[in-house]
Parts: C-alpha cells; sequence; structure tokens
C-alpha cells in the first residue's frame, strides 16, 4: 500500500517540479474539457498560456497588464504569508482590502479639488491604516477574548462590502454623477491618482510597492528574527514561547501587516486603476491572494510567479473569450482545474510516497 | 398584524426562505466536527443546483432531482476531500478553488437549461390540518424537502450526541492525533463526513433551483453558501442553533423585505450587515465566557492531519 | 416558441430597412465588431437581450462581420483591460453594455481614435463615442396603465433594484398611468439592492403579494418573481426580455429591450463610413423599448386603452412626463401643459405626488 512519509525539510527539487507538473495535468485535463465543449483544445490552452505572453498582436498590451493585474495579488498575498505561516489565519483580505481603500478615498475626497502634493501620500497611509485597523478586530478579539480569527475575518468581509455599498449609494456618490451610484473618479484628480510611472508598461505604484513586498518579505523572512520567530511560531508554539516569542502581540503583528498590505492594495487600486468606489468595487482580490499564497508556497518568490501565473490565466482567458468564443464558465473552471492540481501535487516536495506492508493504519 | 405585516405568514415564508442555507450549514456543520473547513460550500450548493435541475426536468421526478443534487455535491466534496486529505492540500485554498471550480462547471452545465420550468414539488398532503389557523400555514403547509430539513436538524442533534459513531467523529475533530493513537482512521471519517457536507449543500442548492426560484440561472445561488458557513460559526457548532441561525438569517432578509412592502422605511445596508455583526458577537460573548480552552470550535479545525508513524 | 416568432418578426423589418445599404461592402473584409458583457447570456435579462441582439446582427450581416464578446467583466479596472483586448483584436466597433463601463470606455476610446464605442446608458462624450439607451419609462407607462385597470385590491407592487434616476424614473411612469386610469390605485416598492439575484427577487415578490398586491412589476432581471406571481395567482409584466413562457397569466404582457435595430444601424453606419458620435435615447418609437404580446388574459377594452396610449406615445403626441405635476412633497414640477426636458428626467430622484413610501438615498 502506499504511503506518505515527510520529508524532514520540503524538497527543493520538488517545490520547482510540481508547479510545472501541475501545469501540465491541467493542460490535459482543461483539454479534454475544451474539447468536449468543441473547440480545438492546442489552439485554447496556446491562447490561454502563450498569447498574453508573446502573441503580437495583444503581448505588448498584456505583459504589462501582468503586472496591473497580479500587483494586488502579491501585495496581498506576502502580506498574508506571515499570518499563514505562524499558523494565523486571516481570511479577511477582500474586507481590509475594501477598508483601505475607503479610508483613502476618504482622503481623497476632503482634499478635492486641491492640488496639494501631500494628497496621494496620505492616502497611502490612510490605505494602509484602513486595511490594519479593519485587521485588527479580529486580532483584538482573538488577544483578548480568544475569539477564532478565520471567522471573524470572514464575517467582516460582508460587513465591509455593506460599508463599500453605503459609501457608494450615500456619502461618497459623485455629486456630479448624473444620480448613478459611485464616487467621484480619481483618475480625473491628478492629486489623488496612482497613475502609470512610465507609460505603455504599466508600473503604478501599486506594482511597485507589490515588488517591494516581495523583497522586503524574503528579507524579513530568511534574515530577520521575524521569520525566524513565525516559523517558530507556526511550528512549535510551545518552542517559541520559549524562546520569548510574545504570541499575543505575533498574533497582532501578523494582523497587521497583511490588514496593511491589503489596505494598500485597496488604496492603489482605487486611485489607480479603478479610479472610483463602486458597490462592485472589490472582485475578490483578497480571497484569490489566498489562493495564490498557497500557490507561492507562502516564499515571497513563489508568490510573485503564482500571481503572475493567475494573472495570466485571468488575461489569457479573455483572449481566449474574444478569439475562440469560448465562454466565461470553461475559463473559470479551468481555473479551478489548474488551482486543484497546483494545490494537490504540493504534496510530492512535502512528503515522500513509499510503498509500505500495511502497519497499523 | 404587526405594522401591517402578518406574522404567521412571515413566520411560514422565513422558513421557505431559509431551508436552503439550513441544509448547506447543517451539512457543513458535521464536516467541520470531524476537524474540516471546508470553504468550497457555495460551489457545492450551484453543482447540487443544477444537477437536480437536469435531473429533475428530464426525468420529470423533483425527488430523483433532489437525489442527483446531493451526489453532485457530494462528488465536489469527495473531490475536495481527496485534495485535502490524501494530498494533505490546505483547506482554505482548496475550498476556495472548489468553489470557483463549481460555479464555472455549473453554468458550463447549465448551458441551455435557462428559461426551463422544472416539475413542481408538491406539498406534502396535510389534509384538513394545513387549513388549521396560524399552526396550519406554519406547520402544515410545505414541501416535503423542508421537513427533511428540519428533520435532519433532529437527526444531526442525535447522531452527534447518542452515537457512538458521532462520539468518534467529535474526536476526530478535536484531536486527530489521540484520535488516530486510539485507533479510529481519521482521514476516512472526515471524508465520510465532507461527501455529508457535500450533499447537503447540494439539497441546499436545489431547494433554490427546484423549489424557491424555481428555476435554472446561473449564479443562482448568489453567496448562499457563504451565508450557511457563517451560520454554523453562529451556532457554536450545535445543529439546533443552526436552526435558529439559520431562521434569523433568512427571517432579517425576509424581514426587510416585507417591511418595506409595508411602507416602513429602513437602511438596508446597515440590516443586512446586523447577522454577521450579531455572528461576530455570538462568537465573542462564547469565547469570553468559557475561557480559551473551549470556545466552541472543534479544536482540529483546519489543521492538516498526516500520521507520522 | 412564441418569443422566437415575434423576435423573427422585428429582425425581419430590420432587414428590410438595412438591405439595400449593405451591399458595397460585402467583397472586404468582415466588420469586427466587440462586445463587453457584464454577465453571461443565461441570466435571462438584461445580458441576454445583448446577446440576442448581437445574433440577429450576425444573423443580418452574415459574413460581413464578426463579432468578438468577452463576458463576466466586472466594472471597473478589469474592463478597461477588456476594452483594450477588443480594440487590439482589431474590432472596429465596440458596444460596452452597462453603465459602469462608462469611465473605462473613455479612457479606451482616447488610445484608440479609429474605433468606435458604443456606451450604454452612460452620459460622457467623446469623439469616437456614442452613448445610447432606452427610453423604458415609455414602455412602462403603458404596462402601468394595464396594472392601473387590472387591480382589484388596487395595490400593485414593485421589485426596485437601486436608487438610481433610471429606477426611479420607471416607477413613476407606471404609477402616473396607474392613477390614471385608476385614481385609488397605490405603488408598493420593494428595493432590493441588486440587479440580479434569484432567491431574493422570490422572496421580495412574495412579500409584496402577501401585503396583498395583484398586480407585479419589476425591474430585476431574472424571472424569479414571475414564479411566485404564478403560484400566488396573481399577474405579472415580462422584463427585459419577454418572459413568454409564463404567459397568458400571469405574464400578462412585458417591458423589453429590443437593441438589435440600433446595433445592426450603428454597424452600417461604420460599414458606410457614416458613424458619427451622437447621444441616442431610444423610445417606443424605434423598436428598442417593445411592449411585449398583450396577453389573452386582459380584457379587449383594456387591452385596446394601453394600445392606443402605446399608439400615442410612439407616435410622440403624449408625453409621459406632463405637467401639470408635482413632487411627493407636494412643490411644483411640472406646470400645466409642460413637458420635462432629458436633462430633468435623467437626473430624477425624487417620486411624484401621490406614491406613498420614501424614496432612499
Amino acid at each position: 500500500m502506499l504511503t506518505l512519509e515527510k520529508r524532514p525539510n520540503p524538497s527543493r527539487a520538488w517545490a520547482i517540479v510540481t508547479p510545472i507538473l501541475a501545469v501540465i495535468l491541467t493542460m490535459i485535463a482543461g483539454g479534454l474539457m475544451f474539447a468536449v465543449l468543441g473547440k480545438d483544445p492546442v489552439e485554447a490552452i496556446r491562447t490561454i498560456f502563450w498569447d498574453p505572453l508573446f502573441n503580437a498582436q495583444f503581448a505588448s498590451y498584456s505583459r504589462p497588464q501582468l503586472l496591473v493585474k497580479a500587483g494586488p495579488l502579491v501585495l496581498i498575498a506576502v502580506g498574508l504569508s506571515f499570518g499563514f505561516r505562524a499558523s494565523i489565519w486571516n481570511i479577511g483580505a477582500e474586507g481590509q482590502y475594501i477598508m483601505g481603500a475607503i479610508a483613502a478615498m476618504g482622503v481623497a475626497l476632503a482634499f478635492y479639488p486641491t492640488n496639494y502634493w501631500f494628497v496621494f501620500p496620505l492616502m497611502v497611509l490612510a490605505g494602509a491604516f484602513g486595511g490594519w485597523a479593519w485587521a485588527m478586530i479580529p486580532a483584538f478579539l482573538k488577544n483578548r477574548y480568544g475569539t477564532n480569527e478565520i471567522l471573524v475575518s470572514l464575517m467582516l468581509v460582508y460587513v465591509a462590502e455593506n460599508i463599500e455599498s453605503w459609501m457608494a449609494f450615500g456619502p461618497m456618490r459623485n455629486p456630479q454623477g448624473m444620480g448613478f451610484p459611485g464616487s467621484r473618479n480619481l483618475q480625473q484628480y491628478p492629486a489623488a491618482h496612482n497613475s502609470e510611472l512610465i507609460a505603455g508598461t504599466g508600473l503604478h505604484w501599486g506594482v511597485v510597492t507589490a515588488g517591494l513586498a516581495v523583497i522586503i518579505g524574503y528579507v524579513l523572512l530568511k534574515r530577520h528574527i521575524f521569520g525566524f520567530n513565525i516559523q517558530v511560531a507556526g511550528q512549535a508554539p510551545r518552542a517559541a514561547r520559549f524562546a520569548g516569542v510574545d504570541p499575543k502581540r505575533l498574533f497582532s503583528l501578523c494582523m497587521g501587516l497583511s490588514g496593511a498590505c491589503a489596505g494598500l492594495a485597496g488604496m492603489f487600486e482605487v486611485a489607480g486603476p479603478a479610479g472610483q468606489i463602486t458597490d462592485s468595487f472589490n472582485v475578490g482580490y483578497g480571497f484569490t491572494a489566498i489562493i495564490v499564497a498557497y500557490l507561492g508556497r507562502l516564499h515571497p518568490i513563489g508568490i510573485l510567479l503564482a500571481g503572475l501565473l493567475m494573472a495570466l490565466t485571468y488575461i489569457g482567458g479573455e483572449i481566449a473569450q474574444l478569439s475562440l468564443n469560448l465562454p466565461a464558465a470553461a475559463i473559470q473552471a479551468f481555473q479551478g482545474m489548474l488551482l486543484f492540481f497546483l494545490l494537490g501535487v504540493d504534496v510530492l516536495s512535502n512528503y515522500r510516497i513509499r510503498i509500505k506492508r500495511r502497519a497499523q493504519a | 398584524m404587526i405594522a401591517g405585516i402578518d406574522p404567521v405568514v412571515l413566520i411560514a415564508s422565513l422558513m421557505a426562505a431559509s431551508t436552503p442555507i439550513l441544509l448547506a450549514a447543517l451539512g457543513e456543520l458535521v464536516a467541520e466536527r470531524s476537524g474540516v473547513l471546508n470553504l468550497g460550500v457555495e460551489g457545492m450548493m450551484i453543482t447540487g443546483a443544477i444537477c437536480g435541475f437536469i435531473v429533475a426536468v428530464h426525468t420529470g421526478s423533483p425527488f430523483l432531482g433532489f437525489v442527483a443534487a446531493a451526489a453532485g455535491g457530494a462528488a465536489l466534496a469527495l473531490l475536495f476531500a481527496f485534495l485535502t486529505q490524501v494530498l494533505l492540500s490546505n483547506q482554505v485554498a482548496t475550498g476556495l478553488a472548489a468553489t470557483l471550480f463549481g460555479l464555472g462547471l455549473s453554468s458550463l452545465m447549465g448551458q441551455g437549461y435557462s428559461g426551463i420550468k422544472p416539475p413542481p414539488t408538491a406539498n406534502v398532503p396535510f389534509g384538513p390540518l394545513a387549513h388549521l389557523p396560524v399552526l396550519g400555514p406554519i406547520l402544515f403547509s410545505h414541501d416535503w424537502v423542508l421537513y427533511f430539513s428540519l428533520a435532519l436538524v433532529v437527526g444531526t442533534w442525535a447522531f452527534l450526541k447518542y452515537t457512538r459513531a458521532g462520539l468518534v467523529l467529535r474526536a476526530v475533530g478535536e484531536n486527530h492525533d489521540a484520535a488516530h493513537a486510539l485507533g479510529y482512521r481519521v482521514r476516512l471519517i472526515r471524508t465520510l463526513a465532507l461527501a455529508h457536507g457535500g450533499a447537503c449543500a447540494g439539497l441546499g442548492g436545489a431547494y433554490l433551483s427546484l423549489v424557491r426560484v424555481p428555476q435554472w440561472t446561473e449564479g443562482i445561488t448568489a453567496g448562499a453558501g457563504w451565508i450557511a458557513l457563517a451560520i454554523v460559526v453562529f451556532a457554536s457548532w450545535r445543529p439546533g442553533r443552526v436552526l435558529l441561525g439559520a431562521y434569523i438569517f433568512g427571517g432579517v432578509s425576509v424581514l426587510q423585505l416585507r417591511l418595506q412592502a409595508a411602507g416602513i422605511a429602513i437602511p438596508v445596508q446597515i440590516l443586512s450587515m446586523a447577522p454577521y455583526l450579531i455572528t461576530i458577537l455570538v462568537l465573542v460573548v462564547m469565547s469570553a465566557r468559557r475561557g480559551r480552552a473551549a470556545i466552541g470550535a472543534p479544536a482540529a479545525l483546519g489543521r492538516v492531519f498526516h500520521a507520522s508513524d | 416558441m412564441k418569443r422566437r416568432d415575434f423576435l423573427a418578426g422585428t429582425a425581419a423589418t430590420g432587414t428590410v430597412l438595412a438591405s439595400g445599404l449593405a451591399t458595397q461592402a460585402s467583397a472586404a473584409e468582415p466588420l469586427k465588431v466587440g462586445f463587453i458583457y457584464l454577465g453571461v447570456p443565461g441570466d435571462g435579462g438584461w445580458t441576454y437581450e445583448h446577446e440576442q441582439a448581437r445574433l440577429k446582427m450576425v444573423k443580418h450581416f452574415g459574413n460581413k462581420i464578426e463579432t468578438k464578446v468577452i463576458q463576466n467583466v466586472p466594472e471597473g479596472a478589469d474592463a478597461e483591460r477588456s476594452i483594450t483586448q477588443l480594440c487590439l483584436a482589431g474590432c472596429k466597433l465596440i458596444f460596452t453594455t452597462s453603465f459602469g463601463y462608462m469611465d473605462p470606455t473613455i479612457n479606451v476610446a482616447k488610445k484608440f481614435p479609429n474605433v468606435k464605442f458604443e456606451m450604454c446608458t452612460g452620459y460622457k462624450d467623446a469623439p469616437n463615442v456614442s452613448n445610447y439607451g432606452g427610453r423604458f419609462y415609455q414602455g412602462r407607462a403603458v404596462i402601468g396603465n394595464i396594472a392601473g385597470h387590472m387591480t382589484k385590491t388596487n395595490k400593485i407592487g414593485y421589485i426596485a433594484t437601486f436608487p438610481i434616476p433610471e429606477v426611479v424614473r420607471g416607477i413613476n411612469s407606471a404609477f402616473l398611468y396607474a392613477r390614471k386610469v385608476n385614481p385609488k390605485a397605490e405603488m408598493k416598492v420593494v428595493w432590493v439592492n441588486t440587479w440580479f439575484d434569484p432567491p431574493k427577487e422570490a422572496d421580495a415578490a412574495q412579500a409584496l403579494i402577501d401585503s396583498g398586491v395583484d398586480v407585479l412589476m419589476q425591474h430585476t432581471d431574472s424571472t424569479a418573481a414571475m414564479a411566485k406571481a404564478k403560484d400566488a395567482g396573481i399577474l405579472a409584466f415580462g422584463q427585459d426580455s419577454d418572459m413568454m413562457q409564463y404567459a397568458p397569466k400571469p405574464r400578462i404582457s412585458s417591458i423589453m429591450d429590443n437593441w438589435a435595430p440600433y446595433y445592426i444601424q450603428r454597424a452600417q453606419d461604420v460599414m458606410d463610413g457614416k458613424w458619427t458620435a451622437k447621444d441616442s435615447w431610444l423610445g417606443i418609437d424605434t423598436g428598442i423599448v417593445q411592449v411585449g404580446e398583450i396577453s389573452s388574459a386582459v380584457p379587449a377594452a383594456v387591452k385596446a386603452d394601453a394600445m392606443a396610449l402605446h399608439d400615442r406615445i410612439k407616435a410622440g403626441t403624449e408625453h409621459v412626463f406632463t405637467g401639470p405635476l408635482n413632487k411627493q412633497d407636494g412643490s411644483a414640477w411640472l406646470k400645466a401643459g409642460e413637458t420635462a426636458s432629458d436633462g430633468a428626467l435623467l437626473g430624477m430622484n425624487f417620486y411624484v405626488e401621490g406614491m406613498t413610501g420614501k424614496l432612499p438615498s
């Protein structure tokens, strides 16, 4: 009988091979699905994975767009990965993302239409603060009362969504918006606009911040005592306590950090690509980032790659829709498959498969 | 009549409105009691909704539809179980992926089924009882699935409290290492609990597409699976309180629409976030009162089990 | 199916009108036309009707046209990318079919001056952007008239989505015309705060039915309310699509979006090099707003009255909002004989006199 034996350390070789294996498996299973739908499987796969990067018609635009789409995913996922390593489960990043955006929009609208230089930096602070504060609610409740943070942070997503809708229809509604819901569009307010830094590259401050987060995350994880502490706290909570790690403080730090990252992502999105708070402002980055964090094996570099891969399937999926008439649902199912395979094969990097006689299983 | 709302009609209609989330929440409760957090409930609900719809339309039998819905939900749950129990993937991420997959798959399966009317699910014939004042509309004028959901509340409660299997299931959810040491097959038990949860979610989804709405439209569950997850927490993992929670969540939504119909203006967003705030409050009160050790949540919830031998 | 025949009829009329112009471009490369959908065609409502119009367009032009579709596009940042990809795919005419695509459409239009954009229900102008919408309030006047005649309890239910001018206008219009034929008619409005949520729509319908309503109107997209009306034995009207499967009862008529004539015309304009940016608010006279067949459940006299009103509006001899009209609070709005300007209608944010209940703000 087959059994799994835990490796003392995750295998590096398998950590590189497994994602490739997963993509190949997805191509096979997804190809079958596309064939059932009456589409040429090879062409469909090529369109999703190849065209956004190398097709002459699309690539010059979609390559930078990969960064725009991956930016918020990577930023949020890096923030979450620290907590996840320490078994601190913030699954409410979507709510923190919304609250960061709302806080930043509040600052922008308060200064509208002045053009002070400090409006944008202040919005950055407000965004980080908004996300941090929203994440500190479950942190506080956990530290004070022992309330489960998974559930509180998830509940707060729904609360944040309702606040967002209220803002779009109430206090933040654009007075010149012909009665439609939604705030002013910050793309038309230069002091608050998170515009492209170099035209045509897709680089905006959010993408830059996501890049910085990967680097800082890497340093923290590998070179800093904080990274060591969370590893220990995750693997051996009691040992961590003996080593002088204050669990409550660590908990607040990890929740606050992930909240601030999510809030920042929301801020850059609302000030840039999205432009306004509407009742459909949030499109699930906070939840997708959880998947991205795991696909990236909670490692900053891995998260960067996973974020780019997710972005690729979104953008490639759109190209497949418009050039092959694939329904959006097929793309969704395809993404689901990809995630299943990526999550499933990870077992190979953490465990060895052994053939054994049946012991006392 | 209170403020233009007939409480009897209100109760009768909130029971019907709450049945999908009640079914899904009861299933998720069993899965969580065994120690698995399944965030794929939404995907399993909608898979059940379309499987049930297709089979009911083709066979003309709502009953067979519900059977197929349970099977469809369970199938996706088994996929989730294979990933999380055998391949030891992270439950949160896998659950989210299952929801994504379920939404995509259901709309693919449902192409060509919009605009079709499913066979009606008849009310249970209680004869003259249905015409009793007050009790008639509340107790004796529903379809069999609704009564089944109530029976399932009692069944789940009795199973967890009085049966040996229920005891084992709870033991696995509290401490899988100890349960394993005692010789229980942790992964098998969790897989069965998940399959049961998926089947219940599928039934809940089919209740939407076959009874509540009744029709197939893409995205028909519209977030009901997430509400079911909230209810399990609200209920602190107790079947009786799941019933209460489902009826409160369903009731708030029905009540606010009825208040409006009665001409009473209400701030919609505040009312719709109220159940979630109440859930958080309940969580806090529970955990504050009982201290850290026993907050009601199964201790092993969300943790990966691997028997290292 | 009856709906198909009805639609086939309109498509045929369009063919006769346009076929004279369509001969010259046939040898050239097909015109690529792009569509951005908020939902999926399976919603049975808003997106479904845009998809029907696209299909009719394809049928009309044959191989002179090639259409490309991206479904499920969230409003905001993702929309801008999707629209750009349609441009890159060679589309020369792009229909963006929801209000939330307005700012993204304007942004993309700046970058692609040679592509023509058609923005549904927007209001911002650009040299290559047209805005188009339907005067659905005209159709609602007709079904309001029928509802006023048909209600026995004098209570008409209205499932409303969001408190925006489009919806408020529809309520006012239906109410005014119900009152004209039935001074005791009352309108009960329930706001569901969604365009599409079948279970919630069903609940709202049930709530209205239980409060004594015997005629039901809706602004939401799905047929969920229709199913409830059928069970309760009351009357209702189809929305967006004809919902003919519920005729003759509960569906006694409907208000439909039939975009095909406009889409065909605009594509023809591009082929002929005659396309110019313009704002079109298209009423019953253009065939965009259609009142569905009035079913046999409606007495002949009522049907005749409703059709007479329909024809007066179509001929332009009757304006739906003609004074004297007061606002709900009793303040004067239109003097006797005065008609509301399009500007006033587009920003309508109040109930007319006689409406009960408070408009949420």
